[in-house]
């Protein structure tokens, strides 16, 4: 358990230090989009609560599961929508 | 197909759909840079999500299909509504929403994997006990913390910063139950009562952690809000051992800290002032004395006719929005002056500073909503030089990003802030309903300049006047 630990520190780092690469130097512009977006990615927890309630009897680890899909998916599709939503905004002026 | 066949090669294809999916993620965020790329960036980290949530449903340990179907759908539906049904002006409150909704997901996802451990009595390896004490607190924080935001800019709660006697013993009295609570988890993991009492002083501790924040430093909350909630996901991750929410988690977390990091510079404020020292909290106050101290100090006062001179005959106005341009909605009836103005000659600029608003990017989102072409849209520090060519330098509800005491008064509490310097102009009009201070509750001595005239009223009733009087010019 132990090693899966380390292997998964080495995974979250890595991925912090290519987060901060990747999404640094963003223009004023698209701040909220940047947010919204990766807001909508923090919905991954969706993966998780889909595990948890993955279960096929009833007891409270699969109730607070489901509620816990709700939640991420409301998180997931409303971020990524609301975020077209303005983009598509941005883009529109580009053009005209 | 034969099962066992099956059963060899599902983990490793969900394993390898999550590495794809991790790298549309990075790709997605890298496109949502630019502002060419951003809204194929968006769709490309959509498709990732998609292909992840597919592959977590073929787990063998996910038989709820029905359930977790239903639950997928009610989710998309609440979430579509909520996207196509919120006003533009309304972004800020909706990005705090759906935060906190994240943030609740994966301190749910903690709580959930507990009762498990509790019901199975499985011995709970260390690892896995700390992680979900860590889930539970960086989600609960982003959870009730997002939805105090939501209510503060929703104008559910007054906006302005509470606070209480003994506020920081309380908070670090908090603090240290969850430390002891959570050490006792540690060597007795089945324990159900401390375990739910640290959900609750982690919900409390969110709750705290924003209610002394004022409305003006909100885009630094929502900022390290959205920050959290990523950790909170990846603490999830460590939770349920999944690398693909330990690096989607990991990836919204450092733009989280980015954007944070970039809104405290827009301030000349570290973190740690703006979340401990309730700024703006002596506003009404030393608001009052400011306009008392004011009486010897002249304002000129014109109205929306001579407004609209100065701006028809001039050569060049740059326009700067503030929060007062989003309470009032007055974005389209600007771009309607500014087409006015530009179909007289005149070349018309925006001034965006980084935290006019409640979150990053405000104005650019509400402009651009009122179809102002973003190469209007100029950066702090690319149209500040630009200021002493400006004719007309036109504020609309924004008061200490124009301050000049930030620049010139070492005893203002927003000394060092960087303005945009509207002082510079050959003239200044400011919209504004009265002679209130702004957010940090500090006179501002731009409006006793002999360069600026005053228009009194609100945002949008004004901007409408000037509309029409330029009309008649």
């Amino acid at each position: 358990m132990t090693e899966a630990l380390i292997a998964a520190l080495f995974v979250f780092v890595l991925a912090s230090f290519t987060g901060f690469e990747v999404i640094n130097k963003v223009p004023p512009t698209l701040h909220t989009p940047l947010m919204s977006g990766s807001n909508a990615i923090s919905g991954i927890a969706v993966l998780g609560a889909i595990v948890a309630s993955g279960a096929r009897e009833w007891n409270l680890s699969v109730i607070l599961g489901l509620i816990a899909v709700i939640l991420a998916t409301v998180n997931v599709v409303g971020g990524f929508l609301v975020t077209d939503r303005m983009l598509q905004m941005f883009k529109k002026k580009a053009n005209g | 197909m034969d099962i066992g066949y099956m059963s060899d090669f599902l983990p490793t294809g969900i394993q390898l759909t999550y590495l794809i999916a991790a790298s549309l993620f990075i790709l997605g965020l890298k496109k949502l840079g630019s502002p060419a790329t951003a809204r194929q960036g968006n769709v490309v980290a959509a498709v990732g999500m998609l292909l992840a949530i597919v592959a977590t449903m073929l787990d063998q340990q996910v038989l709820n299909y029905e359930m977790i179907l239903l639950g997928l759908a009610i989710g998309s539906v609440l979430g579509a509504i909520a996207a196509y049904k919120v006003q533009m002006t309304e972004m800020p409150q909706m990005v705090g929403l759906l935060n906190g909704l994240g943030g609740a997901a994966s301190a749910l996802v903690a709580v959930a994997e507990f009762w498990r451990l509790l019901a199975s009595s499985e011995v709970v390896p260390l690892d896995v006990n700390i992680s979900m004490l860590l889930d539970v607190l960086i989600g609960g924080v982003t959870f009730t913390g997002s939805m105090l935001a939501f209510a503060k800019l929703q104008g559910l709660i007054s906006g302005s910063p509470i606070t209480f006697p003994l506020q920081q013993p309380f908070n670090a009295s908090l603090l240290i139950a969850y430390l002891v609570g959570g050490a006792y988890l540690l060597t007795a993991p089945h324990n159900l009562p401390v375990f739910l009492g640290i959900v609750v002083v982690s919900l409390v501790l969110g709750v705290m952690f924003v209610i002394p924040i004022g409305g003006g430093d909100m885009p630094v909350v929502i900022s390290l809000l959205n920050s959290f909630s990523g950790l909170a996901a990846a603490a999830a991750g460590f939770v349920v051992m999944n690398n693909m929410l330990i690096i989607a988690g990991a990836l919204v977390g450092a733009s989280g800290i980015i954007l944070t990091e970039i809104m405290c510079k827009a301030m000349n404020r570290s973190l740690i002032s703006v979340l401990f020292s309730a700024f703006g909290s002596g506003g009404a106050a030393s608001g009052g004395a400011g306009a008392a101290g004011a009486t010897d100090k002249t304002v000129r006062s014109i109205d929306p006719e001579e407004g609209a001179m100065m701006l028809g005959y001039a050569r060049s106005v740059v326009i700067v929005p503030g929060y007062g341009m989003a309470v009032a909605q007055a974005q389209h009836n600007i771009r309607e002056l500014a087409d006015q103005l530009e179909r007289m000659g005149v070349e018309v600029k925006y001034a965006i500073h980084p935290v006019a608003g409640r979150m990053p990017g405000h104005m650019n989102v509400l402009l651009a909503e009122a179809n102002v072409p973003y190469e209007q849209l100029y950066d702090m520090d690319d149209i500040n030089p630009q200021f002493d060519q400006t004719d007309v330098a036109l504020v609309i509800g924004a008061n200490d990003v124009v301050n000049p005491a930030a620049r010139s008064d070492a005893n203002s509490p927003i000394f060092g802030m960087p303005i945009l310097e509207v002082d510079k102009a050959k003239q200044t009009i400011v919209i504004k309903r009265g002679m209130s201070t702004g957010f940090a509750g500090v006179d501002n001595d731009l409006f006793y300049k002999n360069k600026t005239t005053m228009l009194f009223g609100s945002a949008k009733d004004m901007v409408a006047k000037l509309v029409s009087e330029v009309k008649q010019l």
